[in-house]
């Protein structure tokens, strides 16, 4: 055997040694990522599933004209003034009777949510004849009956450490025993803006205020994105020291922390140009100023990648400069460029900082109508949410979170689909 | 020049060193101008070129004081080893070298006895009198039909759709192509043969209806067979058409060209007949490349 063979055989030992090494050390950080991911997620959801069931109590209301202070024939503004407190109070007297105490009393009033009340209110509006009969009523049960129910409420804990109380265990048992309480689908989250009380906060506002947010970003950032992209790519001199220090610039600004942004928003949009605060508008700027870098850059990249020949060929017959980049290298480059757009706005969905600079992290409850109308968006509601101590708002922060995270993923979802369904090989 | 030199040591190989084919001093001095018959005497020349330099980029010169005219139809064959200005040479004659940054043409350069380079001369007008295919075959990723019509629609020189249907009928004839593709005009260009594409690309250049074909190269990509077709394509354009075709094969210049100049290093330094540039090579560098010593 000559030499070089016994050398090589020699070190083949160690080489391959290297590789598996090297390979395991891969597989190993690959496995760590997602066992981070999945402990991330299970927690998340683990947390937040309850949140999309509610515990409802049935009550057996009595609609009298008496107590509510009304009749069929009264105008709207009567009905929704209407006492409906003490209908829903002598329906639990009736149902939980002998209650004399006055903290038992005002803990009896307090089983059901506040909500209970215009529930009512809304039946009679919808339908005014109901004044005077008896209806049976699901209505929504306060939030710490719905924590005790969903399991987060020990009652094997002595009295002193928990939010109920032996006498109102008794009433509960009561009830569920006469099959009067039952957890439904929360509706009410996904249909409500934010409140005070847990059982009735919703993320509608918060998803259309990130919606309406988007859209400002959308129109102002793709447009100004796209032809500053092509501009820098296709028409502005090469090797140039104001084309360069542009580039330069672009580059920079995608690195800038994202409460800088926040600050010049609050700075320019609002103190000097006077954009409404807390509104969608200027939430929709602040992003646009953050998204446009990337924006730019996955649009050069895009247009960088239409090959040259594509070019020259329609140059060649004759068509201009213009004509050629509109008509034969953005239509190429319009995957990639979407791509990158849609990245963009998902790190726009998912960005909070800036927009507490502004003041959309009010507290708002109604749902926005325009794009100047006060409003909060999705992570800024998971973060005020993320303040609050009730358990119960604990259960719908991961849900938010849930939420977030669907439309992040179906949104990088949509743009891998958009790369494989328009990619072409030339 | 060092560039150039470093270039000429690494093109020649090593069993020419009998030969002289040294450094470009030695051999810029063995032109007094161009050998051959480089002018058309009486005749009328479609392209009329004096003194043209190609500058790139930091003064890099490409081109030196070119001198040549092109006639009508005939098929003009540029040869020399790669890097020797053929292909710059020919993207100055429909302004492509305009796309480059940096790059910077001076002399004489006239079609039809206007001038290319002026500031009043439209590129977009040239490039439509003056049409290109290319080494690597550059259908548009649309259908075939729409890559023949590309050109008419750019320019407007269809009226109506049947118009417009003629006219990519006609091309794609003309290109040996429509038998071929007839049954599926609607089908990407982008998914035929390499030959058909480049055929396709010869036939989207014809349907603007230029005076004069700049080829780069055209079969450079293609198997031999799809290089006959061209090769027989070329030869019946011509009678429509004026072509300059760079070819790396010199067997190509051969039979298709009416005339062929040779290249060297930005100098032209050959021009003459085809079948005098190959069976009687004036200068010792054309000899030297179609013999096959370098190159």
């Amino acid at each position: 055997m000559s030499t070089t063979t016994e050398r090589v055989k020699a070190t083949l030992g160690k080489r391959y040694a290297r590789e598996k090494r090297f390979r395991f050390y891969g597989l190993a950080s690959i496995a760590l990522s997602i066992l981070f991911l999945v402990i991330l997620l299970a927690d998340i959801i683990g947390k937040g599933y309850p949140a999309f069931t509610s515990t409802y109590i049935k009550l057996d209301v009595q609609l009298d004209a008496q107590t509510l202070g009304v009749t069929a024939d009264s105008t709207p503004e009567q009905l929704r003034t209407a006492n409906y407190n003490a209908v829903i109070q002598n329906s639990l007297n009736t149902l939980i009777p002998g209650v004399t105490e006055r903290k038992e009393k005002k803990a009896l009033k307090d089983l059901v949510s506040g909500d209970a009340k215009y529930e009512l209110q809304r039946m009679v509006a919808d339908d005014p004849t109901l004044i005077g009969t008896n209806q049976s009523v699901w209505v929504l049960a306060d939030d710490d009956i719905d924590t005790y129910y969903k399991g987060n409420i020990d009652r094997t804990l002595p009295e002193s450490d928990r939010r109920i109380k032996d006498f109102q265990l008794v009433w509960l048992d009561k009830l569920e025993a006469d099959g009067r309480i039952e957890s439904q689908f929360n509706s009410i989250f996904f249909t409500r803006g934010d409140s005070r009380e847990p059982e009735e906060a919703g993320i509608l506002s918060a998803l259309i205020g990130s919606f309406y947010t988007l859209l400002v970003t959308l129109a102002l950032s793709f447009p100004i994105g796209v032809a500053a992209a092509l501009y820098l790519e296709e028409f502005a001199p090469k090797n140039n020291f104001w084309v360069d220090l542009i580039e330069v610039n672009i580059n920079n600004l995608a690195a800038v922390p994202s409460i800088v942004f926040g600050l010049l928003g609050l700075a320019v949009f609002i103190q000097l140009f006077g954009v409404p605060r807390s509104a969608p508008l200027v939430g929709g700027l602040v992003l646009t100023l953050m998204t446009l870098p990337t924006i730019i850059i996955a649009a050069r990249a895009a247009l960088r990648a239409v090959p040259p020949s594509i070019r020259e060929g329609a140059l060649g017959i004759g068509a201009s400069k213009t004509q050629t980049v509109f008509q034969n290298v953005l239509p190429l480059a319009m995957p990639g460029i979407l791509t990158g757009t849609i990245i963009g706005m998902a790190q726009a969905l998912g960005e909070t900082a800036p927009l507490l600079m502004i003041g959309m992290i009010a507290f708002i409850m109604d749902v926005p109508s325009s794009v100047t109308s006060p409003s909060t968006v999705l992570p800024v509601q998971i973060y005020l949410w993320s303040d609050s101590p009730e358990r119960a708002f604990v259960e719908r922060t991961s849900a938010a979170i849930m939420v977030l995270l669907t439309f992040l993923v179906s949104m990088n979802l949509l743009a891998v689909i958009l790369r494989k369904r328009f990619e072409r090989r030339w | 020049m060092t560039e150039a030199t470093i270039d000429m040591t690494t093109t020649a190989l090593p069993k020419t060193n009998t030969v002289t084919s040294g450094g470009r001093e030695e051999f810029a001095h063995t032109i007094s101008g161009t050998i051959g018959k480089p002018y058309l005497d009486g005749k009328d020349a479609k392209f009329f070129c004096r003194g043209v330099n190609v500058f790139y980029a930091g003064e890099k010169q490409a081109i030196f004081d070119v001198n040549m005219d092109i006639g009508k139809n005939e098929v003009i064959a540029m040869i020399g080893p790669s890097g020797c200005g053929k292909s710059t040479f020919l993207r100055c004659l429909n302004r492509m070298n305009d796309t480059i940054p940096g790059c910077r043409v001076t002399g004489d350069l006239k079609l039809d006895g206007e001038d290319i380079h002026d500031r009043e001369q439209d590129p977009v007008l040239l490039r439509a009198r003056v049409g290109m295919v290319f080494q690597k075959p550059n259908p548009f990723p649309k259908s075939i039909y729409d890559n023949v019509a590309y050109g008419p629609r750019l320019h407007g020189l269809a009226a109506n759709r049947s118009e417009l249907d003629e006219i990519v009928e006609s091309s794609l004839r003309k290109a040996g192509l429509f038998n071929e593709v007839k049954d599926r005009l609607q089908a990407p260009g982008t998914g035929l043969s390499g030959g058909q594409q480049q055929r396709l690309c010869i036939a989207r250049t014809i349907a603007v209806s230029p005076e004069v074909i700049l080829m780069d190269e055209p079969t450079s990509a293609l198997d031999p067979i799809a290089t006959a077709t061209i090769e027989e394509l070329i030869d019946e354009l011509r009678a429509s058409f004026t072509i300059c075709i760079v070819t790396h094969s010199m067997q190509q210049a051969a039979r298709i060209s009416q005339r062929t100049a040779y290249f060297h290093l930005g100098y032209l330094v050959e021009l003459n007949d085809t079948k005098t540039v190959f069976t009687n090579p004036q200068h010792q560098l054309t000899e030297n490349y179609i013999t096959g010593r370098f190159g």
